[in-house]
């Protein structure tokens, strides 16, 4: 026998059930007067710095079925490249903007908006830069553990060409599904739970 | 953002998260699964700034009953009908650290188990005074406490004859993004559990009870609420002490 190290185990995930808006997004769900406002609904102000985006998408089943009970979450640099987090060492990020959004998919039609700007570029550990992205968290029912993947934007070609995550993608007609087309200041971003066209999810 | 300004900021990247220890993606019993369920390989990648860093939330956010569902729906002067519990512990990380500054958001049905959402077609009847929704930052300790109704259990559309066991969902944000995690809390002794397809597509039973809180006599408080603890843990993060120094510190 040897010591023990003595970790702990993660606690396992369990999928977000159908009610997941009660909890996160109770206003949305109808539940009003519990919260004032349900968190992660507006990440600007008038005085954000950056260039104003709108990003929008939707979660599509392995049947091409837009998910109707999804919540998506994205987290985000400033327009300087910074995080507006106690580990980011850096520099202080934009205090006019939150980094951080929350919205659930339309019961309608599936579809998520942010509301939010464009990112700087990070530093990779290395020293390389990251090309601009916007980091996704997807979680539903049916979905056991929370997806994370990363949004790109279609007209960064050159930063998403030295992206150190892009270039690690073996099948590179799957990096397509990470980059999100542009027209005018909308940034389309469909994720593909499975088939031909499966976002390439991460393991971060 | 944070009440924590004064603490040593955390900037390792996080362990490897223990896939085998979570569900798998693909899990039939589970029919939802089946088309929601990514099928390619997961692409690895260490931690990187977007994700060893995350929103933090202070506790300016919270109104006064938020950690109170028993009340924080109710009309004035009422309050939830139910077995009234406590639910109470610590969020720790994978080092056995206490995560102070945690937001949790916590839901549940009713007593009858019944949620209060418009998808919702169990026949159960609604509480008019109970809401379903709370949340709680952890202090320094990260310790957490909020009071409820305990859940019903209740059917739902899976096989001919599924039932959930009583449970309350949990979100959690710790420090990092890559720590998000959204779990369930089971209660000790309900032998309903392990009839649940949602509980066993979790593969490991001693994972599976570590989402099983036990009854708490100690903190139970006499002639009001039970008291139930519930310990989550999260990620850890790797020391930074020897790591390369990232761009621009
Ligand atoms: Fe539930």
């Amino acid at each position: 026998m040897v010591q023990d190290l003595g970790y702990l185990k993660e606690s396992p995930s369990q999928t977000a059930g159908p009610y997941v808006h009660i909890g996160c997004t109770p206003n949305f769900a109808g539940i009003t007067g519990v919260y004032d406002t349900d968190l992660g609904t507006v990440m600007v102000n008038d005085r954000t710095l950056g260039e104003r985006i709108t990003v929008r998408g939707r979660v599509i089943d392995g049947a091409g079925a837009p998910l109707k009970d999804a919540l998506v979450e994205i987290w985000q640099a400033d327009a300087a490249g910074l995080y507006n987090s106690p580990s980011e060492l850096r520099g202080t990020a934009d205090p006019n903007f939150t980094g951080w959004g929350r919205c659930p998919t339309s019961a309608d039609d599936g579809i998520f908006t942010f509301e939010t700007i464009k990112p700087g570029r990070a530093p990779y550990k290395d020293g390389r830069r990251m090309a601009p992205h916007i980091t996704f968290w997807i979680v539903a029912r049916g979905i056991n553990i929370g997806l994370h993947t990363r949004m790109y934007f279609a007209d960064e070609a050159e930063a998403n060409a030295e992206d150190p995550l892009l270039a690690r993608i073996e099948h590179r007609h799957r990096v397509a599904t990470l980059v999100a087309p542009r027209e005018g200041s909308v940034y389309t971003f469909d994720i593909h739970l499975q088939g031909d066209k499966e976002t390439v999810f991460l393991d971060i | 953002m944070s009440d924590f300004s004064n603490q040593k900021p955390e900037t390792g990247a996080f362990f490897q998260r223990d896939r085998a220890w979570h569900a798998p993606a693909l899990t039939p019993g589970y029919k939802t699964s089946v088309l929601r369920s990514p099928q390619k390989a997961l692409l690895s990648l260490d931690g990187t700034i977007s994700e060893i860093t995350g929103p933090v939330f202070g506790h300016s956010i919270l109104g006064e009953l938020d950690n109170d569902l028993i009340h924080n729906f109710a009309k004035p002067g009422e309050s939830a009908i139910g077995e009234r519990i406590i639910v109470h512990g610590r969020v720790l990380d994978e080092r056995g650290q206490p995560v102070r500054g945690a937001l949790l958001e916590f839901w549940q049905a009713n007593a009858g188990g019944r949620y209060r959402h418009k998808k919702e077609t169990y026949l159960a009847p609604l509480d008019p005074n109970f809401g379903g929704c709370g949340r709680a930052i952890t202090g320094e300790d990260g310790s957490y406490r909020f009071r409820t109704v305990k859940p019903g259990p209740y059917p739902w559309p899976n096989g001919v004859n599924d039932w959930r066991p009583a449970h309350i969902h949990f979100s959690i944000f710790g420090h990092g993004f890559a720590q998000r995690l959204i779990t369930q809390m089971y209660f000790e002794g309900d032998p309903m559990i392990w009839k649940c397809p949602i509980v066993t597509t979790i593969p490991d039973r001693n994972a599976i009870e570590q989402l099983i809180a036990p009854l708490d006599w100690a903190n139970t408080i006499p002639m009001d609420a039970r008291a139930y603890k519930f310990d989550i843990v999260l990620r850890g993060r790797r020391s930074t002490l020897f790591e390369n120094r990232m761009e621009g510190n």
